[in-house]
């Protein structure tokens, strides 16, 4: 017979175990200094070779250099005239293409001949790329805001419809049973029921919608704009002022970010009740 | 006793039809449930006992024969259920899910609190109202489930084995419990399990069912004194004999379908 035993007699059972936990927690803080360090290592040694002319600094200027631009552009209040324009169309046409897509989502997962009348239409319009349309969205809406507000909208609003949609039918069959046996009706069923248990899934639809319109902004606005974050990369790489070009880079990059935590925390709000809440 | 008749069953028959195949669920079941009483149904798995609760419920229609439900009062549900596990909404609160059922049937804001609150009391969640589905234990959830329908006051309650999923201690405590809120109401009860000692210590009648298709196989009477307590019921030498009855006859309904299936 063999025996796992300890080796150090000397320590109690109750110093061992501490001495465990203490080690389990070193380790966990060089996990976060780790996620700290990456960003700043880049920085570093891009600031590095950037200086050193490792790389070519008319290409990869240093980011001190970008930090230098980016204070200059909101001296010169450029930086907030572009910034502002294409926040308000990311959320005009977030709006624009998220409500429809819960409210034909909704109807879609709750009633069948919705479903099966809208079905083939979303399913047949869902993988065009919304910018493919930009041409006959710009010859219907103009060149003015509408059209890049419907662009945005349009390519939000198809991962809403298909998640809400997802969402409602998904609805575990013995909630709708508890409802109808308690004699639920059908703004009752809406309201308590399709409604609470389609947000999870139709919550991860508006984060993809999200992701999908920031890009769609920048794209929309190198094409046809005279404002706005993409316009001003798409400039900027164009009259070669290539530290403007990244400030445009980082800011979407900023933004993408704050939006998805944005959502989190409101999914967070709005749904107190699940599981990892 | 001659109380009447609450629950009527005539001649029900339920057929699934599926993919050019049909299975009879359950076949010509006649049974009388009398006011007040509590009934055990039991029988094997695929007997479709909850077939015919569902039907009672409201939740599926009989293929062939009726059944009716005596109203007390226009104004109460006819029917309330106690699911299975899994029967709470998550996404109400614990006093919300108790007054699910009130709320449905539109009743006066402060009744519905004031009711929410007595039966909260009775299952003894009171401190946990504002609280999710999530932060319950399962025994716990089933205390939700059996408050929800004793508050809707319906005319008539239905269970579909509420405690199968619970482990031993808390079953028999949930038990208990729910004697205890039936002996307060009265109500009229049908009752899925297919514990035998379950329903030895619940029910007054226990129905017991044949499999493929389901029939009423034996009525028997349970007529042991109440309040019950668990420990009475297993030192009892008549409840012993009981329940080598009913094992006995379940015993040979497996082993019939099993036969008949091969």
């Amino acid at each position: 017979m063999e025996f796992v035993k300890r080796a150090d007699r000397e320590k109690s059972p109750e110093e061992i175990e501490r001495d465990e936990w203490e080690r389990q927690k070193a380790k966990q803080r060089l996990k976060q200094a780790m996620t700290i360090a990456s960003p700043i290592f880049i920085l570093l040694l891009w600031e590095m070779l950037s200086r050193t002319e490792i790389i070519d600094s008319r290409f990869f200027p240093p980011p001190t250099a970008i930090v230098a631009a980016f204070f200059n552009m909101i001296q010169t209040g450029t930086l907030f005239d572009h910034l502002s324009i294409s926040l308000l169309r990311i959320v005009g046409g977030f709006l624009l293409g998220a409500i429809p897509g819960i409210v034909l989502g909704l109807l879609m997962g709750m009633y069948a001949p919705f479903r099966h009348f809208f079905q083939p239409l979303v399913m047949a319009l869902m993988p065009i790329p919304t910018l493919a349309l930009l041409p006959i969205i710009i010859i219907i809406f103009g060149i003015g805001e509408m059209s890049k507000l419907v662009t945005i909208a349009g390519s939000v609003f198809f991962p809403v419809v298909i998640n809400t949609a997802a969402g409602v039918m998904n609805i575990e069959q013995i909630y709708v049973d508890v409802a109808k046996n308690y004699g639920a009706g059908s703004k009752d069923f809406f309201f308590q029921v399709a409604l609470p248990g389609a947000l999870p899934v139709m919550f991860e639809g508006i984060q993809m919608g999200q992701a999908i319109a920031l890009l769609t902004i920048v794209a929309a606005e190198m094409m046809g704009a005279n404002e706005g974050i993409g316009y001003l990369i798409w400039t900027s790489y164009k009259a070669f002022v290539i530290t403007e070009m990244f400030v445009g880079l980082i800011l979407i990059s900023f933004f993408g970010y704050f939006f998805s935590l944005l959502l989190r925390w409101l999914q967070a709000k709005l749904l107190p009740w699940r599981e990892n809440g | 006793m001659s109380r009447q008749t609450k629950i009527k069953l005539e001649n029900v028959t339920k057929v699934f039809y599926k993919r050019g195949n049909s299975v009879t669920a359950i076949q010509n079941i006649s049974a009388e449930i009398k006011d007040g009483e509590f009934v055990c149904l039991i029988g094997p798995s695929g007997c479709g006992k909850t077939t015919l609760l569902k039907i009672l419920a409201g939740l599926e229609t009989p293929s062939l024969g009726r059944y009716s439900i005596s109203r007390d009062s226009k104004e109460k549900p006819l029917q309330s259920m106690v699911f299975q596990e899994k029967g709470v909404f998550p996404w109400l609160t614990v006093a919300e899910n108790v007054a699910f059922g009130l709320k449905m049937q539109k009743l006066p804001r402060a009744y519905v609190k004031e009711r929410t609150a007595y039966f909260l009391e009775k299952v003894g969640l009171a401190q946990f109202a504002k609280r999710y589905p999530k932060e319950l234990s399962g025994g716990m959830k089933q205390r939700v489930s059996i408050a929800r329908a004793f508050a809707n006051d319906p005319e008539i309650l239905l269970m579909d084995e509420p405690f199968a999923a619970l482990d031993e201690q808390n079953k028999y405590i949930l038990q208990e419990e729910l004697l205890n809120i039936w002996m307060e109401t009265k109500k009229t009860v049908l009752f899925i399990t297919h514990s035998i000692d379950e329903a030895l210590m619940l029910s007054d009648r226990i129905l017991l069912m044949s499999a493929q298709p389901g029939k009423i196989a034996a009525d028997k009477t349970i007529d042991l004194p109440r309040p019950r307590h668990v420990e009475q019921i297993r030192s009892d030498q008549n409840v012993a004999k009981q329940f080598v009855e009913i094992w006995k006859h379940l015993q040979t309904e497996v082993q019939r379908s099993r036969l008949q299936a091969t």
